[in-house]
């Protein structure tokens, strides 16, 4: 077991866990944002430098800091290593750099996206971005394709994390997209366009981080933040039918993948599942899904929310119409 | 300061052939490695000679063999990076083209020395017309069995293979090459693991620059403490250096370490000075990613010694002052070149070549390449200098591999020593000789302003 130190706090964990991991074992606010990383997808990783954070101290061994910011994703921990995230400025100014360069070339068209509301990139930008932006030229520009007959790219949107690469090789039989070209004209794409059709293609949309890949079954139905998200279960011959669906009303709009709170789901699922199964009668509705309740979709949301206190304590007590309004009692904040 | 060890027999006939090159003495070290020497008799030699890579990181030569993997019972490897595609950089060119049994003499004894039975030359590749000529010398040392089974009697084996490269600067980076080799997409990978340990096919794997490999002969054959005596300090040996530019001789030259910059400019053996018997204003002393520097300081470091042309002498004064000597690419510029339009047609290349797997370089490079198009059409803003400032100090260090920090050090340094030639650029464009702008019409002009 090694003993690992990040911001201050202090976790045994095993020999191999990288810092993402250990820092994501102590939860909290300590988590480094990760855009490409993926746990359940192998090599994945490195990439997008968000999780970059200050290693202080190397380990008890020696005790010397590491030379540059190391990607958390990728370094695995060693005994006595001191780690900063967010208490090192230097991390938080490299984070809004690296925010920075993914937006430059990002259309900013969360209007029109349907990630928007669950978008991991749009979170990072609250959390790390500037208002406004430096970069004064055109940005680069591509055609909306299909990939498949089910799944939608928008390669404008897309940060180049490679997650759904490393999906579609680790998952499908066959990867039949890839990366075409270098550097910033880089792009995702298919050699034959409609080629993506493998029966587990459909988590590509899953793991993508931003709102690259969408599902075309799904596009333009309903905002996120309008619909219940509910753990659901179907008996499926090809994955393990655990999915949630995503409710309005009696109507599922869509399925997806079960995701944790680290926005990484617990398992993958079938497009039999994802794209086929929209009626009510096909699904066991297990109840509503925990989410995140700094998300978007929580806005509108359930699980923990009460029923609008603010008619309950009408009955017991009277609320000055100050205070109503100030929201200055927690008990009545909406 | 004029000895030599790689282009002693440069000028004899037909060197190019095996039996003029055995002639002159040519895999003399082999025998002696072979039939004398332990593996690790090699690798010591080569630790004691101070030989330090010289594909531009400077990384001692012996010291990387000795991290091998020894325990790992998987095959071993040596590839020779022959990626040699820096701006300013053509000395490896030279050696393969003119000399390449050389680098096929240096192979045999440092995968003898690594244990390795299958080498690889992994060719740029624009350089098609050398795979021919290795491919010709490697037939050669099969006919006459220094390569292939059981080498001259002893029951060492070792294949050698030529890959042309598909033209991609990233691949000279060598777990890119790696990757590129293994026939995938040439993106480096994240380190560690480091080649030494998980290299080419999962297996440990030793990455040596052409110009490295082709000094082992001559430290077998001579010791590894002869070969210390050339050169001055932690610089042993000598180097080539690949001289272009505004000068009267450019080509390819062997120095000894510790020669003076301002002889090597000057001299006529060398440089021949400057053309035209114009003024030198500045040089890139490495390749076209090592930091520029004013012709003060290229030629008397800032505490006023001479500056020599060794890794410390042109290190001195870290980057405020110094630069590196990278892998040799000598690129001098007079008083009428352009900081400026130099600078941006760098970003231009780096901007090119990026792999676009991590965001600082790929976003970062076609953004200093944009803003330094604008101040070079003269469209820039006084306050776009510190944005490139700005933009260069996010990309340094928080990349996956070094080319986010050679796409910033051209950027940074240029603006850190040639600000006011940045600022006449943005306040009186028209009054740059060079600048674009004076070949741009109106039209062209309000083109790219609506941009």
């Amino acid at each position: 077991m090694f003993k690992v130190t990040i911001d201050n706090h202090t976790i045994e964990v095993e020999e191999g866990t990288t810092i993402l991991q250990a820092a994501r074992m102590i939860g909290g606010i300590v988590v480094p944002p990760a855009m490409c990383y993926y746990s359940k997808l192998k090599e994945s990783g490195g990439k997008c430098r968000t999780c970059l954070v200050k290693v202080a101290q190397g380990s008890a061994r020696d005790p010397r800091p590491l030379p540059k910011l190391v990607a958390s994703c990728r370094t695995p921990v060693a005994d006595g290593m001191v780690v900063q995230n967010i208490t090192s400025q230097e991390v938080i100014e490299t984070r809004k750099a690296i925010v920075e360069f993914l937006l430059i070339n990002h259309p900013l068209d969360c209007p029109v996206c349907d990630q928007a509301g669950e978008c991991d990139l749009q979170d990072l930008s609250y959390d790390n971005g500037k208002e406004e932006s430096r970069f004064e030229e055109a940005k680069r520009s591509f055609r909306v394709i299909d990939i498949g007959d089910k799944i939608q790219l928008h390669m404008n949107r897309c940060i180049l994390c490679y997650r759904c690469v490393y999906t579609a090789d680790q998952l499908t039989d066959k990867r039949s997209h890839g990366i075409l070209y270098r550097g910033d004209v880089s792009e995702i794409s298919t050699y034959i366009q409609t080629d993506v059709t493998n029966d587990f293609s459909g988590n590509m949309i899953d793991v993508c981080p931003v709102g690259a890949l969408t599902d075309k079954t799904f596009r333009f139905k309903n905002r996120v933040w309008f619909l219940n998200p509910m753990n659901a279960n179907r008996s499926c011959s090809k994955c393990s039918g655990k999915v949630t669906a995503w409710m309005r009303g009696g109507e599922v709009y869509r399925i997806t993948g079960r995701k944790d709170q680290f926005g990484e789901v617990e398992e993958f699922i079938c497009n039999e599942c994802r794209f086929e199964k929209k009626e009510l009668s096909d699904w066991t509705i297990e109840g509503p899904r925990n989410i995140k309740r700094a998300s978007v979709i929580s806005q509108n949301h359930y699980e923990k929310s009460k029923k609008p206190s603010v008619i309950l304590p009408l009955e017991n007590r009277t609320v000055s119409l100050d205070e109503f309004k100030n929201g200055s009692n927690n008990e009545i904040q909406l | 300061m004029d000895r030599r060890i790689l282009l002693n027999n440069i000028a004899v006939p037909g060197i190019r052939t095996f039996e003029v090159f055995r002639s002159t003495g040519g895999y003399l070290s082999v025998m002696k490695a072979l039939k004398e020497m332990t593996p690790d008799d090699v690798i010591e030699e080569v630790k004691k000679s101070g030989l330090r890579g010289r594909g531009g990181a400077g990384f001692p030569a012996g010291m990387k063999w000795s991290f091998l993997d020894k325990k790992s019972n998987k095959p071993r490897y040596l590839i020779c990076n022959a990626d040699e595609s820096e701006p300013g950089t053509f000395k490896d060119r030279f050696l393969m083209e003119k000399i390449p049994h050389l680098l096929i003499e240096g192979m045999i004894c440092s995968c003898y020395a690594l244990g390795a039975e299958t080498g690889y030359i992994y060719v740029r590749g624009e350089f098609k017309y050398i795979v021919g000529i290795l491919n010709e010398a490697i037939r050669e040392a099969y006919q006459n069995g220094l390569l292939g089974k059981n080498i001259l009697g002893t029951s060492i084996n070792l294949d050698i293979h030529v890959h042309s490269g598909a033209g991609a600067y990233i691949c000279g980076e060598e777990t890119a090459l790696i990757e590129s080799l293994e026939g995938k997409r040439g993106n480096p990978r994240i380190k560690p693991p480091f080649p030494a340990v998980v290299g080419l096919y999962g297996s440990p794997t030793v990455v040596n620059n052409v110009e490295t490999l082709c000094n082992i002969g001559f430290i077998v054959n001579q010791g590894g403490s002869e070969f210390a005596r050339y050169g001055v300090g932690k610089s042993t040996g000598t180097k080539l250096i690949s001289a272009c530019g505004n000068i009267n001789n450019p080509g390819v030259y062997e120095i000894e370490f510790g020669l003076s910059v301002r002889e090597f400019l000057y001299s006529e053996k060398y440089c021949g000075g400057i053309k035209n018997g114009k003024e030198l204003k500045a040089v890139i002393a490495g390749g076209s990613s090592v930091p520029i520097l004013p012709a003060n300081l290229i030629l008397k470091t800032a505490a006023g010694e001479e500056r020599m042309l060794s890794y410390e002498s042109l290190a001195e004064g870290g980057f405020v002052s110094g630069t590196m000597l990278g892998s040799g690419g000598f690129i001098v510029f007079d008083e009428d070149a352009c900081i400026v339009r130099n600078t941006w047609n760098l970003t231009r290349f780096y901007h090119h070549e990026s792999c676009g797997q991590c965001s600082p370089c790929r976003e970062g490079t076609g953004w200093m390449e944009n803003v330094l198009h604008r101040i070079e059409n003269g469209l820039g803003k006084a306050r776009d200098i510190d944005l490139l400032v700005s933009i260069a100090a996010k990309i340094e260090g928080n990349t996956i591999c070094p080319l986010g920090d050679a796409a910033a050090w051209p950027v940074a340094s240029a603006i850190r020593h040639f600000r006011h030639e940045f600022e006449e650029h943005v306040l009186h464009p028209e009054s740059c000789k060079n600048s674009a702008i004076r070949q741009l019409d109106n039209v062209q002009i309000r083109r790219l302003e609506n941009v």
